[in-house]
């Protein structure tokens, strides 16, 4: 069967959910290999080989770390060459992306970004991508070249499927263009022990309803009464009370969990284009007419200072 | 030594109004209103300020697009751009991002360059790696999703918050830069600056004058195909209540009955 290449999002060796989403849609379309980078990277072939990789390629070098995106594009390239995939899938994280567009050039091959399906088809992989914020379901497909595709993430299930993921070092010269842009400090994010946003299954945003800084202590209760992540609009952004890390829509992550809680946001196109995928979705707001309202499966009208507390209560009364 | 600033803005349809697909599965961009990208204002007033900064800097507005595309390249001269370049086509029709990179590398090299600015992505395809592939194709480094940029002595330097971490990344002219829309406000252009816009060069090249071939590009010459697509059916109709008192638990009701407590 035709090898399919996966490039890995890890943090030193924690394997990143959505890797393991695009190990179970590559296997509809061949044998995953698994491509790890940097600092770690031996460390992930053990959760890798658990979810069907068949090999894991790794290199460690500290060009992964000091120069941004070509030294990992001058890896996956080598992957690529020592194994002739059938396709490359990529996470559409914005530095996937990059990896993802840089090879397709070099290789030769055209581009898919932001798939949310893919199934194996006549003329290669099909991708399903959803656009113009999820008002159109599009199917596509790479026409030329090895398809390159990069894949959001809660596009797949994460399957156990235990695979030899024997390791291999892949060795890998640096191009003249790897050291270009000098990465001269990095701050990790501080961790908020509450679910990644992009990856949780539960997002409870605020937006500028909330009104505050020290307000959003509403949204947090509830979302750590669900086990949520915390979101906010880009107007609660703007105005400090939260995080842009944080942001939901076309301009900040786009989420697609299985339930999707909106409180004092008013649904703007921008706002909606990062989370109308969402499976369920429930916004509570004042104002009757919000646009919010027409893509909610369940709405609340009324004050979110009344509502959500008494929400987060019922969850606990009812989680016992 | 004069910078040479060429800003790259793409012209879309307004995410606002109506957006559809053609026939033939491309966007339909006869049909709509279309504006400058509002992400690509953002470029444009970064590289404003960093040619207020430099002693001498020339700012060249970019665009790969139809006839309309003037459009967005008006709206990029009255914020204050020197000069606009118009890349229009009838074989670019159905371009796909591989052929527009290629395009835009080619009008990039012939009008000549020390510092590319993009927007973080375009409202329509939304994509967000022309910034790179640009730089792939060019030979230069990439500093791109920058939410602060600044450029002295023939170095670039800004920060791009990442998802895990934020970085300070420094590269030496010749570079692709882009810009998100935490990079600061775009400035609304003036009546003076509408005037001027006026009286500014825009100069019209074809494939020809890049020495591409109309098969490089189009919709023959994508790297990509487009089977079909479709209008996501409209969401059912929710429930909706009103909060009487009792609006929280109603709620916690519904999301127990699909199981989420
Ligand atoms: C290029 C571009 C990119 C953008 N990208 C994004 C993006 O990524 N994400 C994003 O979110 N936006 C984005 N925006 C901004 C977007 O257009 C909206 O301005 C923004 O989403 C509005 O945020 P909001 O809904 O919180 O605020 P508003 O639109 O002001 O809505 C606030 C809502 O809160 C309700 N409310 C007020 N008080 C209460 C209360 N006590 N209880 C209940 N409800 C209450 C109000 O009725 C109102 O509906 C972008 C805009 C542009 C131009
Ligand atoms: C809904 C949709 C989905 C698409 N999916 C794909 C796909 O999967 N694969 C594919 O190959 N093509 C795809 N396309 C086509 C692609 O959008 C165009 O080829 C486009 O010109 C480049 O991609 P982008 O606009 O998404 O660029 P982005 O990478 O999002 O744009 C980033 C920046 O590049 C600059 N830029 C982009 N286009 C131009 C231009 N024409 N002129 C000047 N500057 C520009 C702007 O500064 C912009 O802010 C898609 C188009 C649409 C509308």
């Amino acid at each position: 069967m035709a090898e399919v290449l996966v490039y890995v999002d890890h943090v030193d060796g924690a394997v990143r959910k959505p890797t393991l989403e695009l190990l179970t849609l590559a296997r509809r379309i061949g044998e995953p290999v698994a491509v790890a980078l940097g600092s770690g990277a031996e460390a992930t072939a053990g959760t890798l080989a658990e979810h069907g990789a068949t090999r894991v390629l790794t290199a460690e070098a500290p060009e992964f770390a000091d120069y941004l995106v070509v030294p990992k594009v001058d890896a996956l390239q080598a992957a690529y060459e020592a194994v002739s995939p059938a396709a490359v899938l990529v996470p559409s994280s914005a530095e996937g992306k990059e990896i993802a567009a840089r090879l397709a050039v070099r290789i030769g091959s055209g581009i898919v970004t932001d798939a949310v399906d893919l199934e194996a088809g006549e003329q290669g992989p099909v991708a399903t991508q959803s656009v113009f914020a999820a008002s159109f379901t599009t199917r596509s497909r790479v026409s030329k070249g090895t398809p390159v595709i990069t894949v959001k993430p809660n596009s797949a299930p994460v399957e156990a499927a235990p695979a030899a993921g024997a390791v291999e070092a892949l060795s890998v010269s640096f191009s003249a263009q790897a050291t270009g842009t000098k990465v001269v400090s990095r701050v990790p994010r501080e961790s908020t022990g509450r679910p990644e946003l992009t990856e949780a299954a539960i997002v409870v945003s605020g937006g500028r309803g909330v009104g505050g800084a020290e307000n959003f202590a509403v949204v947090e209760a509830l979302a750590d009464s669900l086990g949520a992540a915390v979101g906010a609009s880009r107007a609660a952004v703007d105005a400090g009370w939260y995080p842009h890390s944080s942001q939901v829509g076309q301009t900040g992550k786009s989420v697609s969990p299985q339930l999707y809680i909106a409180t004092g946001i008013s649904g703007a196109i921008q706002h909606r284009a990062g989370m109308q995928t969402s499976k369920t979705i429930v916004a509570i707001n004042k104002d009757a007419e919000a646009p919010i309202f027409d893509l909610v499966d369940y709405g609340v009208v009324g004050d979110l200072f009344e509502v959500v507390p008494q929400l987060t209560e019922e969850i606990k009364t009812r989680k016992g | 030594m004069s910078l040479r600033i060429v800003v790259c803005v793409k012209y879309v349809p307004d995410a606002t109004g109506d957006r559809h697909f053609a026939e033939d599965l491309t966007v339909d961009r006869d049909d709509v209103d279309g504006l400058l990208s509002e992400l690509d204002e953002y470029a444009v007033e970064q590289a404003l300020q960093i040619a207020d900064e430099a002693d001498d800097a020339e700012i060249t507005v970019l665009t790969v697009g139809p006839e309309d595309a003037k459009d967005a390249l008006r709206k990029a001269l009255s914020m204050g751009a020197d000069k606009a370049v118009h890349v229009e086509d009838d074989d670019l029709h159905g371009t796909d991002v591989m052929g527009t990179s290629l395009v835009l590398a080619k009008a990039i090299e012939k009008t000549g360059y020390d510092l590319v600015v993009c927007g973080m992505a375009s409202t329509d395809g939304t994509m967000g790696v022309l910034p790179a592939l640009l730089a792939e194709r060019l030979g230069v480094p990439q500093v791109t999703l920058l939410s602060e940029v600044s450029v002295e002595d023939g170095v670039v330097k800004g920060r791009r918050d990442g998802d895990t971490a934020s970085e300070q990344l420094e590269a030496s002219l010749p570079a692709v830069v882009s810009v998100t829309d935490q990079s600061g406000e775009a400035r609304y252009p003036s009546f003076k600056g509408i005037m001027a816009a006026k009286k500014k060069p825009v100069e019209s090249l074809d494939l020809s004058d890049l020495e591409i071939e109309a098969d490089e590009v189009g919709l023959e010459g994508a790297w990509t195909a487009v089977d079909a697509v479709v209008e996501r059916p409209a969401r059912t109709a929710g429930t909706i209540v009103k909060d009487e008192g009792e609006g929280g638990k109603q709620l916690a009701a519904f999301l127990a009955e699909r199981k989420f407590i």
